[in-house]
Parts: C-alpha cells; sequence; structure tokens
C-alpha cells in the first residue's frame, strides 16, 4: 500500500469508506508526514496533534456516514479562521495569544462533513502579502525549492499541501491569495464568486474581497471541499442566497468543447523565461488537444493594481482598527496614557506590510481625497465587473496565467513593496470583478519550479469551472511530488 | 449693538425599542451585570459580522412616516471610523448617503403661535458601549453591554430660536415616539439624549454664523440651560468683538456652563464610506404600508380629529396629556355619547376621578356604556347637571346604570312632552287668574305656574320643558 499521505482527498476518501484503513491511521500518517516535512518548510503555526487524534478515535468509533462526504479526512486552516479554543493569529504579533470564542461557519461546516483539522497554517499577516515572509512568526519555503518563497498570503497552505502533509487546505484569496501560492506551490487552488462561502468568523483584511477557498491537488478534490462549505449562511448577510450548484458530479467537457478566453492585457506583459515557456508550451498542448483559444481584450484590466490597492487598503484601515490592546491581544505593558496604549500596542503588534496599508488606506478615505481615490476606484471596480461580463459572453471560461514569475528567492522583493503589488497584476481582476477562479499547476518550468495558469468564470458558476478544470488538468503535464527530503 | 438672534437645530438620539441589539442577538438590557449581554459581534471580536435587526428598521421607518419624512426603499450603511476603548470595532456603523428617512417636519406651539420645525433626517446607527472609571483602583473599565444598541439619530434644520422653542418640540418629539412605541425613552438611562448646535447672527440676517455644539444632553432641562449658557457666551463674544470657534463643548449642570471639548482642528475626520459587510437597508412598499396601517392616529391628527368634533381646547389637552383618555372617549362615543357631552363628562367628572382613584380610563368600573348613558341622560333633559354631579361618585366607584341609580334615588326629570303635557293642562285648569294675568303679559307669573307643575310632579319634571309646554298651552288656549 502506498504511504498513506500520498493519497488526494477523494482517493483517501475512498479508501476510508471501503475501510481500507482507519481515520486514526490517516491522521498519524499525515501527522507523521507533518513532524517530518515541517522543519524543512514551516507551513504550521499550530499543530493540533491530540484534537485531531481525538477527532478521529470518535469518528471510527461511531462508523463511516454516508451523511459526511469529509469523513477522516485531514485538513488544515489558514490562521484567519476561527477554531474555537486555538489560537487564530493572522500571522501576526498583535493576536498572539488570542483564542476565539466562537467559530467560523466554514470551520464548523468542515466539522459536521466529518473532517479533522489538524493544523493552523502560516501567512502573510492579516493576509496582506505575496510570499508569506510577512508571517510575523517565521517565513514559509517552497516544497520545491527550500530557499524560495511559497507565495501567498496563503504560503502555509499551499507549502503544507505541496508537501503532502495533509490532502487538502483552506486558504483565503482576498487578491489572489490562494491562486498565487497554489500556482507558485504546484496544487490547486479555487477561489470561489464572493459570497460563495461565507466569511463569518474569518479575520477580514479587505471585506468587499474577502473570499475563503480549498487548495488541494486536483479539481475534482476542490469541488469536494467546496460543496462541504458553500451556501447561505444566516451569519454573513453578504453570504449569497444563490443556489449551490452540484459541484463533485459536474459532467466533465471534451476539449473540443471549451471556447476559452485569453485576455491580452494578462499575456503581454513581461514573464520570466522559464515561467514564459512553460505557459507557451501549455497553451500548445491545449489546442493540440482541441480546445479553442480566443484573445480578448479587457483595457479596464490595466487599472486593477490601483484599483485593488487603494479599495483593500481602505477597508482594511479600519477592519484593522478593533487591534487596539484594549479587549484582546497584545497590549503593550505599563502604557503612560490612553494614546501611548494605542500607539506602543500598534507599533509593537502590527508588522511594516500591514502599517503600510493601514496608512494607505486611511489616506484614501480620508477628508478631501476620498473622491480623488476611493470613488475613483470603486468606479473602476464597476468597469471592470463591465468588461469581465462582457467577455465571458464570447467564450465559456477566461484562462490566464497566475503570475508573470516563479518562486523567487526569500528577501528578494522584501523592501520593494510595488514590485511585489505589481506581480499580483494577474490575480487581482478576478477578486475586482467578484467571480470564481481556479489555479492549476501547468507544468514545471526548466529550473524545476511549478507554473499555473487560472480558469476564470462567471459568478456562481463553480460548476463549469471545475468541470472545465478536470479537463484542462488531464491535457497540461502533471508537476509531480516536489523533491523533498524528508 | 444689533440685536442678535438665536439659531438651534437638534440632534437627537433615540433607542429603538427592540428585543435585541442592531447586529446581533444579544438582548438589551440595562440593569445587567458588565459584559454579560455581548457576543463576538458586539464585542467586535476578530471575524465577526453584524446582521442587521429587522425591527429596528421597521421602527425607524415608523418614526420616520409618522414624521412626515420620506422613507427610502433603499438606504445603505457606512462605517463612522473613530478610536475610543468603548468603541469595540474601532468604527460606529451609521448611514450617510442615503438614511433610512429624509426631510419631515414638526409642528410645535412655540410662544409666539404654531411654528413648523423641518428635519433633516433620520438613521439607524448602533451606540458604543461604557467606560467605567473606577476612582478607588485608579483604573477605566469598559463595559460592552450598550455597545450595539439600536439608535435613531433625528436631526432637525436650524429652525429653532430658542431654549424654549427647542424644549417644547424635544418634549413633543419625545412623547411622539413613545406614543408610537418607537422608543422607551427613559431619560434617566439616555434612551433618549441630544445635541444642541447654537449660532448667532444679526436679527433678520440670512447668512448663519460660526456655530458651537453641545454634546449629550439628557435631560429637556439640562437642553434648555445649555442653550441659555450658550447663547450668553456667544452674545458676550460678539459683545466684546471676540469670534465665535467653531467647536464640540461639554455642558456641566453643577455649573450650568459650556467648555471645550475639542476645537475644529481636533475635530475628527470620521473618513465615512460605505459598510462592506451590511448590504443595503430595504424597505419595501409591503412593510410600508403596513407600517402605515398600524401607525396610531399621532397626535396631531388626534388632535384635528377631536377639534373637528366640537371639543374645546381645554378638553382636547386634556383627553390628550392622560394615556388611554382618547381610547376611553371614542368608546364612550361609539356607545352612543355625543362627543361634547362626553367630552365635558370627562374633563370635570370622569378624569378627575381616575387620577383620584389613580386608575387609568380603562380600569376604571365606570366603563364606556355608563358613561355613554350619563351623557344621553343629559342631553335629554332627564337628568339635571347638579343631580350628575351628585350621583357621578357613587356611578364611579360601582359602576351602576346611570338611569336606574338617578331613578332610586328619585332625580329622573320628566322631559316626555306628553306627560308633561297632562301636569301642565291640570295646573292651569287649577289657577285661572294666575293664566290671566300671564296672558295680560305679566309673564313673570310663569314661575309660579311652573313651580306649582314640579310640585305636581314631585320634582321629577324638568323645569326648562315645564315652562315651554305652560307657556305653549296659555298661547294654544287664546
Amino acid at each position: 500500500m502506498t504511504e498513506l499521505w500520498r493519497l488526494t482527498l477523494v482517493e483517501a476518501g475512498q479508501g476510508l469508506r471501503k475501510k481500507e484503513f482507519s481515520a486514526l491511521e490517516l491522521v498519524e500518517a499525515c501527522l507523521e508526514r507533518l513532524k517530518a516535512t515541517e522543519p524543512l518548510v514551516d507551513a504550521c503555526l499550530t499543530v493540533l496533534e491530540e484534537p485531531a487524534r481525538r477527532r478521529a478515535a470518535e469518528l471510527d468509533a461511531a462508523g463511516w456516514d454516508p451523511q459526511k462526504p469529509l469523513w477522516g479526512l485531514p485538513l488544515t486552516l489558514k490562521d484567519v479562521f476561527c477554531l474555537s479554543g486555538a489560537p487564530t493569529t493572522a500571522g501576526s504579533r498583535i493576536l498572539e495569544g488570542w483564542k476565539p470564542p466562537y467559530e467560523a461557519t466554514v470551520v464548523k461546516r468542515l466539522k459536521q462533513a466529518g473532517a479533522i483539522i489538524v493544523a493552523k497554517t502560516n501567512c502573510d499577516e492579516f493576509a496582506m502579502g505575496s510570499s508569506t515572509e510577512f508571517s510575523a512568526f517565521k517565513p514559509t519555503k517552497n516544497p520545491w525549492n527550500l530557499q524560495r518563497v511559497p507565495g501567498g498570503s496563503s504560503g502555509g497552505a499551499a507549502a503544507s499541501v505541496a508537501a503532502r502533509q495533509t490532502p487538502g487546505a483552506f486558504g483565503t484569496d482576498t487578491g489572489g491569495s490562494i491562486r498565487q501560492p497554489a500556482a507558485l506551490c504546484g496544487c490547486v487552488g479555487l477561489k470561489p464568486t464572493y459570497g460563495r462561502v461565507s466569511r463569518y468568523g474569518i479575520v477580514a483584511y479587505g471585506s468587499s474581497f474577502d473570499q475563503a477557498g480549498p487548495l488541494a491537488r486536483s479539481a475534482a478534490d476542490c469541488a469536494l471541499l467546496l460543496a462541504a462549505t458553500a451556501g447561505p449562511d444566516g451569519l454573513d448577510s453578504t453570504a449569497s442566497l444563490h443556489p449551490v450548484d452540484d459541484y463533485v458530479g459536474a459532467a466533465e467537457k471534451k476539449p473540443g468543447e471549451l471556447t476559452l478566453g485569453l485576455p491580452r492585457e494578462l499575456w503581454e506583459g513581461d514573464f520570466a523565461p522559464e515561467t514564459g515557456q512553460t505557459l507557451d508550451e501549455a497553451k500548445r498542448r491545449l489546442t493540440a488537444a482541441g480546445v479553442k483559444l480566443k484573445e480578448l481584450s479587457l483595457p479596464s484590466l490595466r487599472f486593477s493594481v490601483a484599483a485593488y490597492y487603494v479599495l483593500a487598503s481602505a477597508e482594511a484601515s479600519t477592519n484593522l482598527a478593533r487591534y487596539d490592546g484594549v479587549r484582546y491581544g497584545r497590549r503593550a505593558p505599563g502604557p503612560e496614557d490612553l494614546r501611548d496604549l494605542y500607539v506602543r500596542s500598534r507599533t509593537e503588534g502590527l508588522g511594516p506590510e500591514v502599517r503600510r496599508r493601514i496608512l494607505l488606506g486611511t489616506f484614501v478615505l480620508s477628508s478631501g481625497y476620498y473622491d480623488a481615490y476611493f470613488r475613483k476606484a470603486a468606479q473602476v471596480r464597476r468597469l471592470i465587473q463591465q468588461d469581465w461580463q462582457a467577455a465571458l459572453q464570447r467564450c465559456d471560461l477566461l484562462l490566464a496565467p497566475v503570475s508573470s514569475v516563479q518562486a523567487w528567492p526569500l528577501g528578494a522583493f522584501i523592501d520593494d513593496p510595488l514590485t511585489t503589488y505589481q506581480l499580483d497584476m494577474m490575480t487581482l481582476p478576478l477578486n475586482l470583478a467578484g467571480g470564481p477562479g481556479l489555479s492549476l499547476p501547468a507544468g514545471l518550468g526548466a529550473d524545476g519550479l511549478p507554473v499555473g495558469v487560472q480558469l476564470l468564470g462567471r459568478a456562481f458558476d463553480e460548476a463549469a469551472l471545475l468541470a472545465a478544470g478536470r479537463t484542462l488538468e488531464r491535457l497540461l503535464p502533471p508537476v509531480g511530488e516536489p523533491p523533498l527530503a524528508a | 449693538m444689533v440685536d442678535l438672534e438665536a439659531v438651534i437645530g437638534l440632534e437627537i438620539h433615540a433607542q429603538l425599542k427592540t428585543k435585541t441589539k442592531l447586529f446581533c442577538a444579544c438582548p438589551l438590557d440595562s440593569g445587567a451585570e458588565p459584559n454579560t449581554n455581548i457576543c463576538e459581534v458586539c464585542a467586535g471580536q476578530p471575524g465577526a459580522l453584524p446582521r442587521l435587526n429587522a425591527k429596528a428598521v421597521e421602527l425607524a421607518a415608523k418614526a420616520g412616516l409618522a414624521l412626515g419624512c420620506q422613507v427610502n426603499a433603499s438606504s445603505l450603511f457606512a462605517r463612522k471610523n473613530y478610536t475610543y476603548p468603548d468603541l469595540p470595532n474601532g468604527f460606529q456603523t451609521s448611514q450617510v448617503d442615503p438614511p433610512i428617512c429624509l426631510g419631515g417636519v414638526l409642528e410645535i406651539a412655540a410662544p409666539d403661535g404654531p411654528k413648523t420645525v423641518r428635519l433633516n433626517r433620520i438613521h439607524l446607527e448602533d451606540d458604543a458601549g461604557k467606560c467605567v472609571h473606577d476612582e478607588k483602583r485608579g483604573k477605566t473599565l469598559v463595559d460592552l453591554n450598550r455597545a450595539g444598541t439600536p439608535l435613531i439619530e433625528i436631526v432637525t434644520e436650524p429652525d429653532l430660536s430658542s431654549s424654549a422653542e427647542a424644549v417644547t418640540f424635544l418634549k413633543k418629539l419625545h412623547e411622539l415616539l413613545v406614543d408610537l412605541e418607537v422608543t422607551e425613552g427613559r431619560l434617566e438611562e439616555g434612551e433618549f439624549r441630544c445635541d444642541v448646535n447654537v449660532s448667532l447672527r444679526p436679527k433678520g440676517a440670512s447668512r448663519l454664523g460660526v456655530r458651537s455644539e453641545v454634546k449629550n444632553l439628557n435631560s429637556f432641562r439640562f437642553v434648555g440651560q445649555a442653550i441659555d449658557s450658550e447663547i450668553r457666551r456667544q452674545t458676550g463674544l460678539y459683545r466684546d468683538g471676540e469670534p465665535v470657534l467653531q467647536e464640540t463643548l461639554h455642558f456641566d449642570s453643577a455649573s450650568c456652563a459650556t467648555r471645550t471639548l475639542r476645537s475644529k482642528e481636533e475635530a475628527h475626520d470620521y473618513r465615512y464610506f460605505p459598510q462592506p459587510d451590511l448590504p443595503p437597508v430595504q424597505v419595501d412598499e409591503a412593510l410600508l404600508a403596513a407600517l402605515k396601517a398600524s401607525l396610531p392616529a399621532g397626535r396631531e391628527l388626534t388632535r384635528e380629529r377631536l377639534a373637528g368634533l366640537g371639543l374645546g381646547e381645554e378638553q382636547i389637552r386634556l383627553l390628550l396629556d392622560r394615556r388611554g383618555a382618547v381610547e376611553h372617549f371614542d368608546q364612550t362615543v361609539a356607545a352612543g355619547g355625543e362627543p361634547k357631552r362626553v367630552a365635558g363628562l370627562m374633563a370635570e367628572l370622569f378624569l378627575p376621578a381616575c387620577a383620584k382613584a389613580e386608575l387609568s380610563p380603562a380600569s376604571a368600573v365606570f366603563g364606556p356604556a355608563g358613561l355613554a348613558a350619563l351623557a344621553t341622560l343629559l342631553d335629554e333633559d332627564q337628568l339635571g347637571r347638579r343631580a350628575a354631579f351628585v350621583i357621578f361618585d357613587e356611578l364611579f366607584s360601582t359602576g351602576d346604570d346611570p338611569r336606574d341609580l338617578a331613578r332610586r334615588r328619585g332625580l329622573l326629570q320628566i322631559s316626555d312632552a306628553g306627560a308633561l303635557a297632562d301636569l301642565a293642562a291640570e295646573v292651569l285648569a287649577d289657577h285661572p287668574a294666575e293664566v290671566e294675568k300671564y296672558r295680560l303679559g305679566q309673564e313673570k307669573i310663569l314661575g309660579f305656574l311652573i313651580g306649582q307643575l314640579m310640585r305636581r310632579s314631585g320634582g321629577a319634571a324638568d323645569p326648562k320643558g315645564a315652562g315651554r309646554i305652560l307657556s305653549d298651552l296659555i298661547k294654544a288656549g287664546q
């Protein structure tokens, strides 16, 4: 029998159902793999070893349950999801020591579906960053090359899945934070439509963008995780009432039935040589298989980076106002007065990228600047939404690169925020448009690092997106397992 | 020095009468132990999201309808950003553009006659918690029980010109909102509190002067005192040629004076922007129609209606001032009482008796049917006014039928024309000399004849009717 940690979610689910192994055996295998790889990749912030074992034993005692589609499956959660009783830091010192008194809707639904939470994964502080280097605790390393970043902000989740610590993970995507690390680590990442999955209990960054979604090793695995979590939630007024489709059973399409639109604005930039070559090869393979590729133009996309950083930072600046040292989390010791308590708690507790975005967001909302920045950016967002809808009337789905570069060396851009922001160019338009996107491995570059492509779809049509994803997975070269000397 | 006039606008915060908070299911209980009525939402825990209380939306819309506002089918919440320990999210969730209600008016009886005060808007927002300063331990503690309490803020146009007008306006607004059950309005609990904006300008000028704002006044008396104090202070500045500064003030009730809280330079930039966690607030046609139907007539409408029935101003005031009196009046009229007569009885006898017995009109054993019967006896001259006063206390305490009681007491008057006419004919036949004198112009003699008739009837005849019938018969006999 193969090592249990090598199984995908679908494979592991089948094994559990057929009682080839128990939930506890699977969890033990994952915990063992996690312990072996964690010193190399630093993907996790908290490992819930004992609770995971207990939960597995409970499930085994109760027996396999057809009502629980994730029965016995070990998962990780990005450390922005509130899991009652376990530390939830969002990668920030300011939340050190805080344990949520309640549970996120996503977590409740995963547990109800029978999943076992094994660890909380590392991320950029408050999900702000593209490399996980802005975690206040430690940088996570890319399993394909330990000197490289895993991407971010859900870098811990992607590295953990790539390192086979667990077969699936939940992350969040505000500006690409699921899709980009999935691409850089060679796994599959789904950003559902805004409002498809409840935001309740997820530490907020940019509230009108934040969306939870799965990372795993196949589109089918992502479908399984989406199906268990999607749908309306009385606790989140922005969760959509749109009906939930059958993501798991959606029929796969034949390559010849697919027309994919290629937004020129996302394909014509400068690509790193290995990235460009891998993407060209991917397009060639798709065309050869009969997929129709059709170039399109969405002129408003060139404003994406500016619009996103204005809007998301504005929301972040007030979402993070609550971290003041008064009620929970880190409080500076011995403050002289109230102002000193605020200033020192926040200065000591919040890192450079978070401070940068709070300053930016505060500025664009200030009296006298609101119209020039916030209002203008909101108008751009509507333009992008219109362009998006128009483009999707001319094809089934859009196809775009996820990143113009592969995983970069740790520290390469740490002091260069503008370059890092520009690197988000390919993922941000989807968040501004609000629709769903699926990041898939497109192959390994000549340098041995994964390259990704993303399928971008119509709002609430995750079923079509995942079905096309399954088609593309068969046509694109598999990336395999990272050469981790665990 | 030129004559100055004061220009005053008010911002009123009223706590809505809901069971739970604006954005979560925590109960509103002002008496609870600190930090017991809280959850992750109202305590601003990371990741928690607001969900709107539909009852609060209804009450705000209801207030808007009663005040003649335009109630918007769709309005938006915004975040109002500022930092204070009792504000758990670091922002207040309020409304800017558009709010749930726009415009509106309230008529008041100002000292110089009726005045229309225009409203600018009504919007929904949540309240903050409370800081409790523990002097003994030298600590400040935060109690979040109040955080998330639903409020409406009612903003007037600067249409008021004196403290008396402002207080009259506030009392009337308070009464209206309490009657509508939009708010409990307990001032001592801070459920109805007011910020006042005061500026001065040369009398008749159209441009507004620089204003100051006095925050958070929770009694009508303090509002009056704060306005008077501000007018005095600003008048002094004008007299000395000093500029009035735009600033926010605190009113100290002990010294009856205002002091600066923050200057214009220190004013907050609230960085309002649309609250991304809440979809637009919807008030659809069906809800509006239901609210309109549920709206009690409202004081002003009631006043007009009662005046239309011919009631006097004083009678109307007495009815409006006692809770349940108008309803009792309406039921009595419905039971057949003539409105003016009923109002008179209520003002003179019924309401004072209720007050003395500390009873509400509805709980008196002498109900609308009895009161209507009493009114009818008086109207039909079967009972004299004095007799009514004599038996009222007994009626009120026993709930007896007025006709029965009057009969038992021998107070019922014969006003039946036939019965009276028979008696009158007998009297005339027995006193031909007096009849002759009356015919010759000695009209005073009629009193003697009435007296004879009263004696014959055993005092039960209605004297007015008797006089009329006697004189008619004499004239007919000519």
